[in-house]
């Protein structure tokens, strides 16, 4: 178990990196906690698997450190770092029996061979793998690989941090809620430090403690589930968390209210007292917490309802607030249709963002 | 996965039904008609049935030819794929080292067989030939492949060598690169060495490629012709007379037609049952991989 | 127009594609809802005259087109894969279908390709080759290629299930728009009910090559005909509990009893089995009549803007594990293992009998006054 230290670190594919663009992970500081599970969230090609290899050590940073515990570890190949690493498609040795794929770790480390077959039996254990111990790895269900791949890493008891690249890329969708709790439940009897490289929001958000979220390379918010879809910090949070995702306005300080195409948006005066400037200033608000009603309401803006989307257990109400297409998510008892009618902002939910940061 | 029925279908495979049956069947059937024929000149013919396949089968001269050829394929087979293999892993992976050795290990391929022979032939001799010089005179080495049988074979199973091995490296190389980059990491994560990554990653993946490298190996030299026939001509003695050159001695030079046209359905049935037993042992080593 | 197939069956080396089933499309949206093996590309084959069926009959306004070959059929397909002709710009990838039909001018032509790239939003990229577009850009260029042609019968095979999820949710949006705004038959298969129910239009609900129902989105969803609709057109599948109708009270399975009033007044004594959609259960009691059912908490799933939490409830009377999962709004946090109570309010649960026939559904008042 280790605290892992990114300090300054950043790395570039040229060689020669011009500017920040030229970077596929920005310099950046961070600390992973010992015993954290952690989700790495973000679109492909936001630098998210290249920063996960810099720490497994598959990769060498172009600048920066990495700290395990406080030692450098930068120029150590992986096998030396005590790192497990789970990848996208299960990684197996076809020749061998479940057992041996198990035990491969440990032998290659010189454990002896009584040791071995106890941890072996013990992981096979948590894993549901016992009763196929003695089958050979290449004749088992996807879901089953990807416990193996898992299993090579939680055998070793010395692993500093276990790290996921994506790894129910191939599961079936069916299975994908058990072998979430299978790690849920993993990270909780051993406290492990788990990384975990995602694209879905879903998975990352169900696995973590902590989201850290990347966009073009840089790190735009670290926080909870909940503050992620509370509070998000940066635009980009706020349009890729959440189905549908937050809705962003474009708006104009006029005096001291917030406008858009002539529509002024309510938002907390306090926020507004805080701007330092008025260049691409955004209001953000989820659909969720928008409150419709046909009559005028404080805090409400006049908005056409264009359609409305019954999805069974809720409505998605599309709405016109000034210029700007804003959704909304009715609750399905509520009656709504298109026409004339109110959005309510709620001041606590309608957060003000300023170059993309939340002020 | 599903099928319509379609008799149209038929239409389809004709064209290859018929040109298979001008360009294999319709020449087999006249070596099957010579093989069972006496033939002394054109028009004069006698049936002899099954007695030129008898003859061929008690030849003890086509016993030593096949035992030969058999030792051969063997000796070419254990040296080769092993070799194939080891050039393989040492080839650089990318970059434009691995262009200039591809191309430099291919370049036995694209030389002619008869050339193969010849520049063999001269490189081989004593007097004049670099190889040849180097053991007698350099070495003090006594080595002369026109007279010492020995010699003779291991100047064929070293020429083979040269030939060939390039064939199996590449086809090795294709398989190695086929590999996914997470399996070098996975091992490289559980402190596997490097003969564990290649005993359990890069062998079991290359499975499905030596497999073929084998076959095509063993039908070309169980049929080698003419390399032996430009250095040795089959000598000294019998040395180096495999079935094709045994063969062609039978047809062309004594124009022995009926017994010749036997051996050679014989020979062509050999090589499809070894070919047969090769490719079904092969495949059942480590059945139910995915490799 | 109308597209009809009767009494089709589709079997293949003995096993079984599709039972005998019929459905009559009309122009609009139709979805083909079902678990992956449903039959669902069998059937879009069928439609498309990719394939014939084993026996029956598919008649294009009456007309019997069984057997008649796809390209003389006036019909477009896009697959789940992104399929694109490599080598030509995206221009000439939605100009091909015109081009092998031929007949338009080259500024017709033109005008046609660009009015569909701009509908899809691909009109700056016309230039490209596919390998140089992002999946969402292919997937646009394969469905304006579809589009194109102006068929009267669109196939679309689960066409947005390799996207990721942010795509998904903007090509679904537009898909409905485009939809909207033509005259043509549209097929659309999906394995995800959200999906369904955002597309609107009739949906058909499919299971292991059988017709289960099929009806308005909607209606569908609101009264499934079985318990098997119900967990098909659910997404997290719909919790389904045992219990007893005896005395007018239904007794669960930890022998905890509530009146079965409403909606479910007037059924035989007998075994049921409760239906409840995760978003009917809650983790505060909606009523006085709410129904606490206690559990330990499994994994709460946080899908972005809902947390799925699943519990373990008391095992039936068979020793079978209890499970109840619960939708709800928002982001919560929950640990693993913490004891929590659910309720579910009766006037929103189904009853199926136990050979998994609605017997009762919620009424749906509300609605009415709309």
């Amino acid at each position: 178990m280790a605290e892992i230290h990114l300090a300054n670190v950043g790395h570039s594919y040229e060689k020669k990196p011009a500017s920040l663009d030229d970077y596929a992970v920005r310099p950046m500081e961070m600390v992973w906690e010992d015993g954290g599970a952690y989700a790495l969230l973000g679109p492909s090609g936001c630098g998210k698997t290249t920063l996960l290899n810099i720490i497994s050590g598959l990769l060498t940073p172009t600048q920066g450190r990495v700290l395990f515990d406080g030692q450098d570890v930068t120029h150590l190949p992986p096998e030396k770092r005590n790192i497990a690493q789970v990848f996208q498609f299960p990684v197996l040795y076809d020749t061998m029996t479940v057992f041996d794929n198990l035990a491969f770790p440990l032998r290659n480390r010189g454990v002896d061979e009584s040791q071995v077959r106890r941890r072996v039996h013990e992981i096979a254990e948590l894993l549901d793998l016992t009763r196929d111990l003695k089958r050979r790895a290449s004749g088992l269900s996807a879901d089953a690989k990807q416990k193996i791949s898992l299993g090579r890493g939680l055998v070793r008891s010395d692993v500093a941090a276990i790290l996921f690249d994506e790894p129910l890329t191939v599961i079936d969708p069916h299975m994908k809620w058990l072998l979430r709790s299978k790690l849920k439940e993993i990270h909780q009897q051993f406290k492990l430090t788990l990384i975990y490289v995602t694209h879905d929001q879903t998975e990352a958000l169900t696995f973590a403690d902590q989201v850290v979220v990347m966009h073009e390379g840089a790190v735009v918010q670290i926080g909870t589930p909940q503050e992620l879809f509370e509070k998000p910090r940066h635009t980009f949070v706020g349009y890729f968390i959440g189905s549908p995702g937050m809705n962003l306005i474009p708006v104009r300080l006029e005096g001291d209210a917030l406008v858009t195409d002539s529509t002024p948006i309510p938002v907390d005066p306090a926020a507004i007292q805080r701007l330092s400037g008025r260049e691409k200033l955004t209001v953000g608000i989820r659909p969720e917490f928008l409150g419709y009603s046909p009559a005028p309401q404080p805090n409400g803006v006049p908005a056409r309802i264009q359609r409305v989307e019954n999805l069974g257990t809720f409505k998605i109400a599309v709405a016109q607030v000034g210029e700007q297409t804003v959704k909304a998510k009715i609750p399905e008892k509520q009656p709504i249709s298109p026409g004339d009618g109110w959005l309510i902002f709620p001041p606590e939910q309608t957060l003000l963002y300023q170059n993309d940061e939340m002020v | 996965m599903e099928k319509t029925k379609n008799n149209r279908a038929w239409f389809l495979v004709l064209p290859v039904v018929i040109s298979v049956s001008f360009s294999a069947i319709i020449p087999l059937m006249t070596v099957v008609n010579y093989s069972v024929q006496d033939i002394f000149g054109p028009g004069q013919r006698v049936w002899v049935g099954k007695e030129w396949y008898v003859d061929a089968v008690r030849d003890a001269d086509l016993h030593a030819a096949l035992l030969r050829n058999l030792l051969f394929s063997f000796e070419a087979l254990l040296i080769e794929i092993p070799l194939g293999v080891f050039l393989a892993l040492r080839m650089p992976a990318k970059g434009k080292w691995a262009s200039l050795a591809l191309v430099l290990i291919a370049l036995p391929l694209l030389i002619p067989w008869n050339v193969v022979g010849t520049i063999w032939q001269i490189f081989g001799r004593a007097d004049i030939g670099l190889g040849g010089y180097f053991l007698n005179s350099t070495l003090g080495i006594p080595y002369n492949y026109t007279l010492n049988a020995r010699d003779a074979w291991y100047t064929i199973l070293v020429m083979d060598i040269w030939h060939w091995t390039p064939l199996v490296a590449l086809l090795a190389y294709a398989g190695l690169r086929a590999i996914p980059d997470a399996y070098y990491w996975a091992a490289r994560i559980d402190a596997a060495s490097n003969w564990a990554i290649f005993r359990f990653i890069q062998l079991p993946k290359l499975r499905g490629v030596l497999l073929i490298a084998v076959l095509l190996r063993f039908m070309d030299s169980f049929m080698i012709y003419t390399e032996p026939f430009v250095v040795t001509g089959g000598g000294p003695g019998n040395a180096t007379t495999f079935l094709s050159i045994f063969l062609s001695k039978l047809a062309v030079g004594q124009f022995d037609l009926g017994p010749a046209a036997a051996f050679s359905l014989i020979y062509f049935l050999l090589i499809q049952v070894f070919s047969y037993i090769f490719f079904t042992t092969i495949r059942n080593i480590g059945r139910g991989d995915t490799a | 127009m109308e597209l009809q197939l009767e009494s089709i069956r589709k079997v293949v080396g003995g096993q079984v594609y599709l039972y005998e089933m019929s459905l009559a499309l009309k122009p609009g949206l139709n979805v083909l809802l079902g678990p992956t093996t449903a039959g669902k590309t069998t059937l879009m084959r069928l439609m498309a005259g990719l394939e014939q069926p084993t026996s029956g009959r598919i008649l294009l306004d009456g007309q019997d087109v069984t057997r008649l070959p796809v390209k003389k059929r006036n019909v477009a397909f896009v697959y789940q894969q992104f399929i694109n002709y490599p080598n030509l710009t995206v221009f000439e990838n939605i100009a091909s279908p015109l081009r092998i039909r031929g007949g338009l001018s080259k500024t017709a032509l033109r005008e046609r390709v660009e009015a569909t790239a701009r509908m899809m939003r691909i009109h700056d990229l016309l230039d490209r080759l596919p390998a140089a577009l992002s999946g969402g850009q292919q997937q646009r260029t394969a469905i304006a290629r579809a589009l194109v042609k102006e068929t009267g019968l669109l196939l679309m095979d689960e066409p947005l299930v390799n996207l990721d999820y942010k795509l998904r949710e903007e090509l679904r949006i537009e898909m409905q728009n485009i939809f909207d705004s033509r005259d043509a038959i549209v097929v659309y298969s999906t394995t995800e009910p959200v999906e369904a129910l955002m597309l609107g239009g009739t949906v058909f609900v499919l299971d292991q090559g059988r017709l289960l129902q099929s009806g308005p989105v909607l209606e569908v969803y609101h009264h499934p005909d079985t318990q098997r609709v119900g967990e098909i057109f659910s997404d997290p599948p719909m919790n389904l509990l045992d219990a007893r109708l005896e005395e007018g009270q239904l007794r669960l399975a930890d022998g905890q009893r509530f009146p079965a009033t409403s909606h479910m007044a007037g059924l035989l004594p007998g075994a049921y089995r409760i239906g409840v959609r995760p978003n009917h259960v809650t983790t505060a009691p909606t009523g006085p009549s709410s129904v606490a059912v206690p559990g330990v908490v499994e994994l709460a799933e946080i899908s972005g803007s809902e947390t799925f939490l699943h519990t373990a409830t008391a095992p039936g009377p068979d020793g079978s594990p209890g499970k109840l999962v619960a939708q709800l709004e928002g982001v919560h946090r929950f640990e693993l293992g913490q004891p929590t109570t659910l309720y579910m309010d009766p006037d929103q649960l189904y009853l199926f009998d136990m050979e998994g026939k609605l017997a009762a559904a919620p009424e749906r008042i509300w609605e009415e006054a709309v």
